[in-house]
């Protein structure tokens, strides 16, 4: 091995994918089998959210020329068992507003799409009952959380407590319904070659698909192929199997041929998931110095008829402050909608919003400042679990926080600062999210004079993972990045855990070291080496809580006469552990911001209650943050390893910068106005309340 | 999306005769609205007659010093032009408030003041909509309303086919209604010139129709009057994010200011109905009274007072108020 002594990990290399994609060679999923033997599948959706199909009249679609098969519930393959959020065209039930109910094969996506909208169904629709409400009789308990958590916890006497503070707060926030809307919609390219099923596919992990996709199609694991090199964004839209890869299966099947199918923007609205709404009772008690006596917070969310996705979103209540009195609750609605799904951080981004927006409201009625009421209500334990924290630096990003933006003597009166017709406001806001490790395999191929050849069934969704995993093997073998050649995104490579809850870095680094470890002082032979690594979690998940931590400072100008609201200005500071990419990282942190941010101000999906619709499903009315709505955004992070966590001392960055930081744009606009917004986003119209 | 022909003239006429044998056809100019409702099914044209390349892409100017502008004059090149940008800077100021650079770049004036509502309802196929089928009903009133029409909809509850409270979504028509200009048209019968008050028309008993334009009408130019006292002027639009997005509200606006009284006034509102919305109301109180934030107030309280909201639409009263009210103020304030 040659040796070198620069280390690749914690440098700013640039991403070693840029290159290809901004000149367009790096091939999408959509991009694949572009000799133009391939034919397209268009989608028919329900109008109804309740009910049956009573009819399917594709005569007029067939007769189309360019036709090629209309699915329907009455000829589709059948699937086998699989989780009912995921099966399609295989009954006459309905149980949403655009769920599959035919699909059209084509020759071109342009007869596809116009054979679509030719098949005529008829529906027995019942009305849709998509409303969440917290008066609603048919709340219940999950029996757990998203990620296995309890759906419930309880420490001590909790209304004694509460009733027993000297102060307090009882106050009700509500998140929207959202959407994930990558660049990239979800797109799959499918083909049987034999009984051997190729896919091409936007996803979030290939083998993250291969359990559902095997089980629907009746084949083994080897009989599956999923190939995802580059994925253009994904949020957690793209974790699961959804409905369009088991439609293009079935289209591939019964035409032989290789299918494209990828969904349309408003499509996305519909077939691949959403953030549930919340509804969030936080109660907080505490001493006249600001000293917590109890927390208590009651959650209600929104599940589907064909799924249980329970939102965690009161979980990172159960760890940031110290009191001895505590509670969280969840229950759900289930309703007439799509089934919800993973979405950038689920659990904290909502639960966050709403636990930073009632310490900042607690901070007002006691006359503390916000910085320093978190400072106060620090743990030196996890204060559920009784464990402790193997790293936690929430007060080194609070106070280097407040160092950055300037928040040392800060007026906290609020609706007194103008420039001009602007309104003026400051806030603050903290951050967590879970450190966790999922098992992974990584093989290296070792051959005289050539790069190391570095194989693991990772994903790049837009994250850098293509660059750090390349950094964290060239460390590992000791050579430079060069000699690394890395080769993930595809099923038939060693298997690896997906692109989620922010575990690619401390899942697949380690797996790529254990392997780089089987070679260490081995001389390889003129015929090469194969070795194999695996690593995942061992006990340190019970010996130790494992987070990380971070705090969101904004400055919030509101228009007084518009209510237009602008940030110009956000601090983040972020402890997670060792980064691996100070490039890649930072824009990690300040895309999540930037979701923040959008999440304070723009994006709700309104379900219409007599339809059952998502009514405003495309970008020119589901408004997410565009250039000009983001200001100066100063990011940094302490410097931090973890290592009674991973061999690799890192935490996890894609989605700790989305956590708090709507909350600090809304207590900064607080602070701007003398108004508390308690319901996102915090559009104009609510300045006129 | 369905099949449909592409057709070119060589001329206006020819265009306009093409079009009047086609009865399901359509005028294709910038094609940023239209080519997505074909693409949503929303409008299925049978035939496209390019027009882009048949009317005038030239500014000139028109004796009593207004201006004459081509239908095909581009957004961009129009709120970049300097006579533009001098003599009418709230129109120059609408242009640059809508859409973005690429849309500018494509869009024309002409299709710009005959671009279709975004109301959700409109441009879903599967809902319920008077404008895009008629007697289907109205979606919006009892579903999501928030940035639709609070003056001079119909609302005769879902199910009527008479209601709609659709908005009209361009800036630059804003500021033409406020400037008076007029819209030259030519027909199978020969040219004819619409005073821009009358070619938007309300709801009333057919939301289908926009405009008062007849089938196969073609728009060649818009004629934008003298009115030297509008390089005191000013276009203000609300938005739920800082670009590219429709007008909650907007205000286009010019004020006379002799001293400090109001000699004349115009005021259009966008955002807010059916059609531009001229603020007569407000303009007939103010002129000749005093430049005054009280008597500003108390305008535009009287313009909104028709207003009619639903239950998610009324902020966009006191949000119309205030952005009136703060628009004068700036202007009575502002050097000419």
């Amino acid at each position: 091995m040659t040796a070198t002594t620069e280390r690749a990990v914690g440098s700013d290399v640039r991403r070693i994918d840029g290159p290809a994609k901004v000149r367009g060679l790096a091939p999408y999923a959509f991009e694949h089998e572009v000799d133009g033997t391939a034919v397209f599948v268009a989608l028919v959706q329900s109008t109804a959210a309740k009910g049956r199909i009573t009819s399917i009249d594709t005569s007029a679609a067939q007769a189309l020329t360019g036709v090629l098969a209309v699915l329907t519930h009455e000829n589709a393959p059948r699937l086998g068992d699989v989780a009912d959020e995921v099966v399609v065209l295989q009954s006459d039930r309905v149980q949403y507003v655009g769920e599959p109910v035919a699909a059209v094969v084509a020759e071109t996506s342009e007869v596809a799409r116009d054979a679509a909208a030719r098949v005529v169904v008829t529906y027995d629709a019942q009305t849709p009952d998509v409303e969440l409400r917290t008066d609603r009789d048919d709340l219940y308990a999950p029996e757990q959380l998203m990620a296995g958590f309890e759906t419930d916890s309880v420490i001590g006497d909790v209304d004694a407590a509460l009733a027993a503070a000297p102060v307090g707060v009882d106050i009700t926030y509500e998140t929207p319904n959202q959407h994930n809307n990558p660049i990239e919609m979800h797109a799959t390219v499918a083909r049987w070659d034999g009984d051997v099923l190729r896919m091409w596919d936007a996803n979030q992990g290939p083998h993250n698909l291969v359990p559902v996709i095997t089980e629907a199609f009746g084949i083994t694991e080897d009989r599956l192929h999923i190939v995802s090199p580059y994925v253009g964004g994904a949020f957690g839209s793209k974790a699961y199997t959804h409905v369009h890869q088991l439609i293009a299966g079935m289209a591939a099947k019964v035409t032989g041929r290789t299918v494209k199918l990828e969904l349309t923007r408003p499509q996305m609205f519909t077939l691949v998931g959403h953030r549930t709404p919340t509804i969030q009772r936080l109660r907080l008690g505490a001493e006249l110095d600001g000293t917590l006596t109890a927390i208590s917070h009651e959650v209600v969310e929104h599940t589907s008829q064909n799924a249980e996705f329970a939102e965690q979103t009161a979980t990172a209540t159960r760890l940031m402050y110290a009191a001895p009195a505590r509670r969280t609750t969840h229950r759900l609605a289930r309703l007439d909608v799509p089934a919800p799904t993973i979405m950038r951080a689920p659990g904290e981004t909502p639960g966050m919003y709403a636990l930073e927006s009632a310490m900042d409201e607690l901070a007002v009625v006691l006359g503390i400042d916000p910085v320093e009421l978190r400072l106060r209500n620090e743990p030196d334990r996890d204060p559920e679990r009784d464990v402790p924290f193997s790293t936690r630096n929430l007060v080194a990003c609070l106070r280097q926080g407040a160092e950055r933006f300037g928040w040392a003597g800060r007026d906290p009166r609020p609706g007194v600062r103008e420039d001009g017709r602007w309104l003026v406001g400051t806030g603050v806001a903290a951050a967590t999210y879970p450190t966790r490790r999922r098992p992974s395999a990584a093989r290296i191929e070792a051959v005289p004079g050539k790069p190391y050849v570095v194989s693991i069934d990772a994903s790049d969704i837009g994250t850098g993972a293509w660059t750090a995993l390349t950094q964290i093997a060239a460390d590992a073998l000791r050579v430079p990045m060069d000699r690394v050649d890395l080769r993930i995104g595809d099923s038939r490579l060693p298997k690896a855990s997906g692109a989620g809850g922010s575990t690619g870095i401390t899942s697949w680094g380690p797996a790529i070291m254990a392997a780089a470890e089987q070679l260490a002082d081995r001389d390889i032979p003129a015929g090469g080496l194969t070795v194999t690594g695996e690593a995942g979690p061992g006990d340190e998940a019970e010996q130790y809580s494992s987070h990380a931590f971070g705090a969101h400072f904004a400055e919030v100008r509101v228009d007084r006469d518009s209510g237009e609201v602008r940030v110009p200005r956000m601090t983040g500071v972020f402890a997670a552990g060792r980064i691996i990419n100070s490039t890649t990282g930072r824009s990690q942190f300040l895309g999540g911001m930037t979701m923040g941010l959008s999440m304070a101000l723009h994006e709700e999906s309104v379900l219409d209650r007599t339809h059952g619709h998502y009514a405003n499903h495309d970008l020119a009315e589901y408004h997410i943050a565009a250039n000009a709505d983001v200001g100066e955004m100063d990011i940094s992070w302490i410097d931090e390893v973890d290592d009674l966590h991973n061999p690799l001392g890192a935490k996890g960055i894609g989605e700790i910068g989305i956590v708090g930081s709507a909350a600090a744009i809304g207590n900064a606009y607080w602070h701007a106005t003398g108004r508390r917004v308690r319901d996102l986003p915090i559009t104009p119209d609510k300045y006129f309340r | 999306m369905r099949e449909f022909r592409y057709e070119k003239a060589t001329d206006p006429a020819g265009a306009v005769a093409l079009l009047a044998g086609e009865p399901e056809g359509a005028y294709l100019g910038g094609g940023t609205n239209l080519v997505d409702l074909m693409r949503l099914g929303v409008a299925t044209p049978d035939v496209l007659v390019d027009v882009r390349q048949l009317t005038s892409t030239e500014v000139e100017d028109l004796p009593d010093g207004g201006l004459r502008i081509g239908a095909a004059v581009p957004n961009a090149d129009l709120a970049g032009e300097r006579r533009v940008r001098e003599r009418y800077p709230l129109l120059a100021q609408a242009l640059l408030a809508g859409a973005s650079g690429q849309l500018r770049n494509r869009a024309t004036t002409g299709g710009n003041l005959l671009q279709r509502t975004r109301c959700t309802y409109f441009t879903d196929t599967t809902m319920p909509c008077n404008k895009r089928e008629p007697g289907s009903g109205c979606g919006a009133v009892n579903g999501y309303h928030r940035n639709l029409a609070v003056l001079g909809a119909t609302n005769e509850g879902a199910d009527s086919s008479h209601t709609c409270i659709a908005t009209h979504p361009s800036d630059m028509a804003v500021a033409l209604r406020a400037l008076d200009a007029s819209v030259r048209v030519l027909g199978a019968d020969g040219e004819r010139s619409i005073p821009i008050a009358e070619l938007h028309r309300l709801p009333g008993d057919d939301p289908s129709r926009d405009t008062t334009l007849a089938h196969g009408e073609l728009i060649t130019a818009i004629d934008v009057p003298a009115l030297p006292w509008a390089t005191r002027s000013r276009y203000r639009k609300v938005r739920d994010r800082a670009s590219y997005a429709f007008a909650l509200v907007s205000v286009a606006a010019a004020m006379d200011l002799q001293g400090d009284v109001v000699a004349d006034v115009r005021i259009a509102l966008g955002g807010v109905a059916h059609v531009p919305w001229r603020a007569t109301v407000a303009e007939d109180l103010l002129r000749g009274g005093p430049a005054t934030e009280a008597a500003f107030v108390a305008a535009a309280e009287a313009e909104l007072a028709a207003a009619d909201p639903l239950s998610d639409n009324a902020f966009k009263i006191p949000m119309a108020t205030n952005m009136v009210t703060r628009t004068l103020v700036q202007l009575a304030e502002a050097r000419a």
